[in-house]
């Protein structure tokens, strides 16, 4: 059954310098219990989206067009007051930086209890209860007394773990996590990534897990959406991507992981820099950095056309040019 | 422009010596005018007006728009235009000379606002005090001694701060760590505590609360000048001025003062309402001002017996008048910090 | 922290040992005691025994140790002009002074975070910089004139509150205070009102700074992500943040306080230290003043010690490293 259903979203910056089109016509779809990889480089969109959905965009940022369907309602029509009430609740979120997420000043029962009476009347004992369980479920070892603590007294994967105990509190249909193990020790994260492959598998929980690593996607999501200036330029299941990405900016990205049998070659890379948001070319926006562009690239954006497999692809050349069903 | 084009960060003696000349000149006028034969000088007086408003026209070059950014600013501007035009002409504007005696009449004492002196020749428009002077001449006369104290004070007390703090910045070590511990002392006292000591030391005495101001405020501006030449002398330029063997005064007047004399241009502006707020205290006290020349704060002082018997107007209009003028300041320093400067925000 | 707090104490006794030996100095400008102690038509004879009982015959510098030694065992002298030792005056007219400084810093606190908080949450609308403009005004009414005007409204025209005096005391611990009873409370309002614009200006500056630095971080965002109400988010995630520095501001502003009611307790006729610092100077009363100034030190010195203990409990990464020493 569908969760989440993304249309046209569009979020809009409306800075000095001009209107920045962070999201600019972006459409997925989540089932229950899927994982969603959102992958791209920074400043491609994808964590502008992960904000957007849970309708927490900093001004001058604002969600300007685009139906954002969560169980039947719509997330970018909601008034603010039943926006709260999904937040935490039906819909969790974590963050990047775990060192920056929890308030210093208070400590971590606090911080936990009221996430779950933002939304429920229960006793603080029962909010408790449910607290040292959540903890337990992220591996946090003797959770009762670790409640007491302040944010300073854990490590920083520590932190992430109770942040992540946090989005579960209230079983959540949907958890966006933006970019939740970029900072943390390679060992840490793959740790954390197997404890929240196994919780969203064990609660049916759907999971965005944006990320610039498609290392990280490859081990956890079931379908991937690659990201560029805005848009999704290639979405598809995780396997079919990776094998053969369609995208001429996909195969970039994958081509700078370092793989098995490469030792000793140079890394692929991406030539020049992220495209300025504010400036955007008017054809496609990958055509200043990509290889096989041609004049229409650079003077007509690419419609989406749907791939055999399921995919979605942003592209006038895509790299197997046969399959193209349109 | 002719000649070599200064150097980037320190942008040249000509340009920036301009508010330190003028706010020098402003300095002296003033002092010349507290003085007593000053007063009765109108070209002077003229000068003073437009030394002050040459000195804020030049703070504000190029940055009008900035500065005046919404009817608050406006409004700030034009009072506090206003009222140092109140003050510095006074004499002129102001229907009695509330120093003369022989044209106060002690029989139209405490009179209500409106009412006429016996012949109907003047209107009391603010009504008059105990002694019959009229409290519109009171309140013009006021101002002027009210702004020219702390005017005077601050300025000097600027100028010792810069020499104090520049000193200890360059000569480092035992005398630097000597005066600033000095500094911190006296900055660990409300300036209130320790004005009211050093008045009760000296006595009243219109010379007597300028030294006290001063003495109040210099430890401030020699901590402040201190914390920015330190800040400049690392910067690249200074070491490039060295290193080009210019001598050390030229550094310091060159380099450093015009670097960090704008700022405290900004701060002084909000130090004067301070320093209006402090002297107006002391001479609510009794330890102010004399009698024979009253500031505002004095003049609240003596209608203050009267308030609770229902005679507000001996109080209540100088305290108006030294709302408006602090509150006017105030507002424009906090717009000019806005503007010019907001790294040395307190 | 033991270390720390020992050098604190250290450096605190420096202080006071300064503040006594410019203390003396400087009081020792203030015109001549003789005149006051003595009739004017008293012979030679007289004043010299005066001067000898009082030792002003003695060389400034044996004044000088005279004084440090009695001023270590609790001796200021005693007031030329009640005639009671020095200190026991000061003690006794101080409760009355700190109350109010109490209330108003309670005052200053109640008013100026609500709207400094408000402010910082609402600081590119207009409801943020009237609060601004008017934190403005706050710091440019002088304390006096504050009084006056509040005493004009509530006293003489509505007739709400009393203009002057002190009221009923209540003896709590052997120490006289208005504060617990009401009709003495009533008295304090105004006097401690007056003393707590300014600084209810200053909360509201920094509170609005502190509110608008704390709403942009992460753990603000995350709060709202929990779905946690913007009340909560502000007056629990926000305000905990923000009452740090503010409370370390208004602890070492709690000593400029007291020196203000110099000002607010001549207005208000209030019989406090600072009402007694004023009469003592216009009677040149010498010992009174210098006791008055030693208190206030001693005073500044034990606040800024509880505000360094009140800023660690308040703040526990600072109690950690403290606690791990």
């Amino acid at each position: 059954m569908t969760v989440l259903q993304v249309e046209g979203l569009q979020t809009h910056f409306f800075t000095d310098a001009g209107v920045v089109k962070a999201v600019d016509g972006v459409d997925f779809s989540l089932d229950e219990g899927e994982v969603l990889g959102l992958v791209g480089e920074s400043g491609s969109g994808k964590s502008v989206t992960g904000f957007s959905i849970l309708r927490l965009v900093d001004p001058p940022g604002r969600v300007v067009g685009g139906h954002i369907m969560f169980r039947g309602q719509d997330l970018a029509q909601l008034p603010e007051s039943e926006m709260r009430r999904l937040r935490g609740n039906r819909i969790a979120m974590i963050f990047q930086d775990p060192m920056m997420t929890l308030n210093p000043v208070l400590r971590i029962d606090t911080q936990m209890i009221e996430a779950v009476r933002a939304h429920e009347r229960v006793s603080a004992k029962a909010a408790r209860d449910r607290a040292i369980s959540a903890l337990a479920k992220v591996g946090i070892p003797s959770p009762a007394e670790r409640l007491g603590a302040y944010p300073h007294q854990f490590s920083g994967g520590m932190r992430q773990r109770v942040a992540i105990a946090i989005a579960l509190l209230n079983g959540p249909d949907l958890i966006v996590a933006d970019e939740p193990t970029t900072a943390l020790d390679v060992t840490i994260q793959s740790q954390i990534l197997a404890e929240v492959q196994d919780l969203a598998r064990d609660t049916g929980t759907a999971l965005i897990w944006i990320t610039h690593d498609l290392a990280v996607v490859a081990g956890l999501a079931d379908r991937v959406a690659v990201m560029y200036a805005g848009r999704i330029v290639e979405t598809g299941p995780t396997d079919a991507v990776l094998a053969g990405p369609d995208h001429p900016y996909s195969v970039g990205l994958l081509g700078s992981i370092p793989g098995h049998g490469q030792r000793g070659q140079r890394l692929a890379q991406i030539p020049g820099m992220a495209p300025n948001m504010a400036d955007l070319p008017p054809g496609c926006a990958f055509a200043p950095r990509c290889f096989r562009a041609d004049a229409r690239c650079r003077a007509e954006a690419p419609e989406i056309t749907v791939r055999g497999s399921g995919g979605r692809l942003r592209c006038h050349h895509p790299m197997s040019a046969g399959e193209v069903a349109t | 422009m002719t000649g070599m084009p200064a150097p980037e960060p320190s942008r040249g003696w000509s340009a920036d010596s301009l508010p330190w000349l003028l706010a020098g000149l402003m300095g002296v006028s003033t002092l010349a005018l507290v003085a007593g034969p000053g007063w009765s000088s109108l070209p002077a007086r003229v000068l003073l007006l437009l030394g002050f408003i040459a000195l804020a026209a030049h703070l504000l070059r190029g940055k009008g728009r900035q500065f005046f950014n919404g009817p608050v600013a406006y409004l700030a501007a034009g009072s506090l235009l206003l009222l140092v035009v109140l003050a510095l002409f006074a004499s002129e504007i102001a229907p009695q000379n509330p120093y003369d005696l022989r044209q106060l009449d002690i029989m139209d004492g405490r009179l209500p606002p409106g009412s006429t002196t016996f012949d109907g020749a003047m209107t009391y428009r603010l009504g008059t005090d105990e002694q019959g002077r009229d409290i519109l001449s009171g309140i013009l006369y006021g101002l002027r001694v009210s702004l020219s104290v702390a005017i005077v004070a601050t300025l000097v007390a600027m100028a010792i701060g810069i020499v104090v703090g520049i000193y200890a910045a360059w000569a480092g070590g035992r005398t630097e760590a000597i005066l600033m511990r000095l500094v911190d002392l006296q900055l660990s006292f409300p300036s209130i505590l320790v004005a009211l000591m050093l008045m009760a030391a000296f006595g009243r005495g219109l010379d007597k609360v300028v030294i006290a101001l001063i003495i109040v405020q210099w430890a401030y501006y020699a901590r402040t000048v201190r914390g920015t030449a330190l800040s400049e002398a690392r910067k690249e330029y200074i070491d490039a001025a060295r290193g080009l063997g210019l001598p050390v005064r030229r550094i310091i007047f060159r380099h450093l003062l015009p670097n960090c004399i704008p700022p405290l241009l900004v701060i002084s502006t909000v130090q004067i309402a301070n320093t209006i707020v402090l002297e107006s205290s002391l001479s609510f006290l009794g330890v102010g001002v004399p009698i024979t020349r009253p500031s505002l704060g004095l003049l609240i002082a003596n209608g203050y017996d009267y308030m609770l018997s229902g005679q507000y107007w001996m109080s209540m209009y100088p305290g108006v008048a030294l709302l408006a003028i602090v509150a006017s300041i105030n507002l424009v320093g906090d717009r000019l910090r806005d503007t010019l400067n907001p790294r040395l925000r307190r | 922290m033991l270390v720390y707090l020992l050098r604190r104490i250290a450096q605190s006794v420096f202080v006071a040992l300064a503040m006594m030996v410019i203390v003396f100095f400087g009081i020792y400008m203030i015109g001549n005691p003789v005149d006051i102690l003595i009739s004017p038509d008293a012979t030679p004879r007289e004043i010299e025994e005066t001067m000898a009982r009082f030792g002003f015959d003695q060389p400034i510098h044996i004044q000088f140790f005279t004084f440090v030694g009695n001023a270590l065992q609790g001796d200021l002298g005693r007031s030329f002009v009640h005639g009671e030792s020095a200190v026991t005056l000061i003690l006794h007219y101080m409760p009355a002074t700190l109350e109010l400084a109490a209330l108003g810093l309670f005052f200053s606190i109640l008013i100026g975070v609500p709207l400094g908080v408000y402010a910082g949450y609402k600081s590119d609308r207009w409801q943020g910089r009237a609060i601004m403009t008017g934190s403005i005004f706050g710091f440019s009414l002088p304390n006096f004139w504050v009084g006056m005007l509040l005493i004009l409204i509530f006293a003489v025209e509505l007739r709400w509150l009393p203009s002057t005096g002190r009221g009923d005391t209540v003896e709590v611990l052997g120490i006289r205070l208005s504060i617990f009873s009401e009709n003495g409370l009533q008295y304090m309002i105004l006097p401690a009102l007056t003393l707590a614009l300014y600084k209810a200006s200053l909360v509201t500056r920094l509170a609005r700074a502190g509110t608008q630095e704390a709403l942009v971080q992460d753990y603000v965002k995350f709060a709202r992500a929990k779905g946690v109400s913007e009340t909560r988010i502000l007056f629990v995630h926000v305000l905990k943040n923000i009452m740090i520095p503010i409370v370390t501001v208004l602890g070492l502003e709690l000593g400029s306080m007291i020196a203000f009611a110099v000002v607010t307790e001549t207005v208000f006729a209030w019989p406090g230290m600072g009402k007694l610092l004023i009469d003592s100077i216009l009677t040149l009363d010498r010992p009174v003043i210098v006791a008055y100034l030693m208190m206030t030190v001693l005073i500044f010195i034990v606040i800024n010690l509880v505000v360094d203990i009140v800023y660690t409990i308040l703040d526990p990464r600072v109690r950690l490293t403290g606690g791990s020493t």
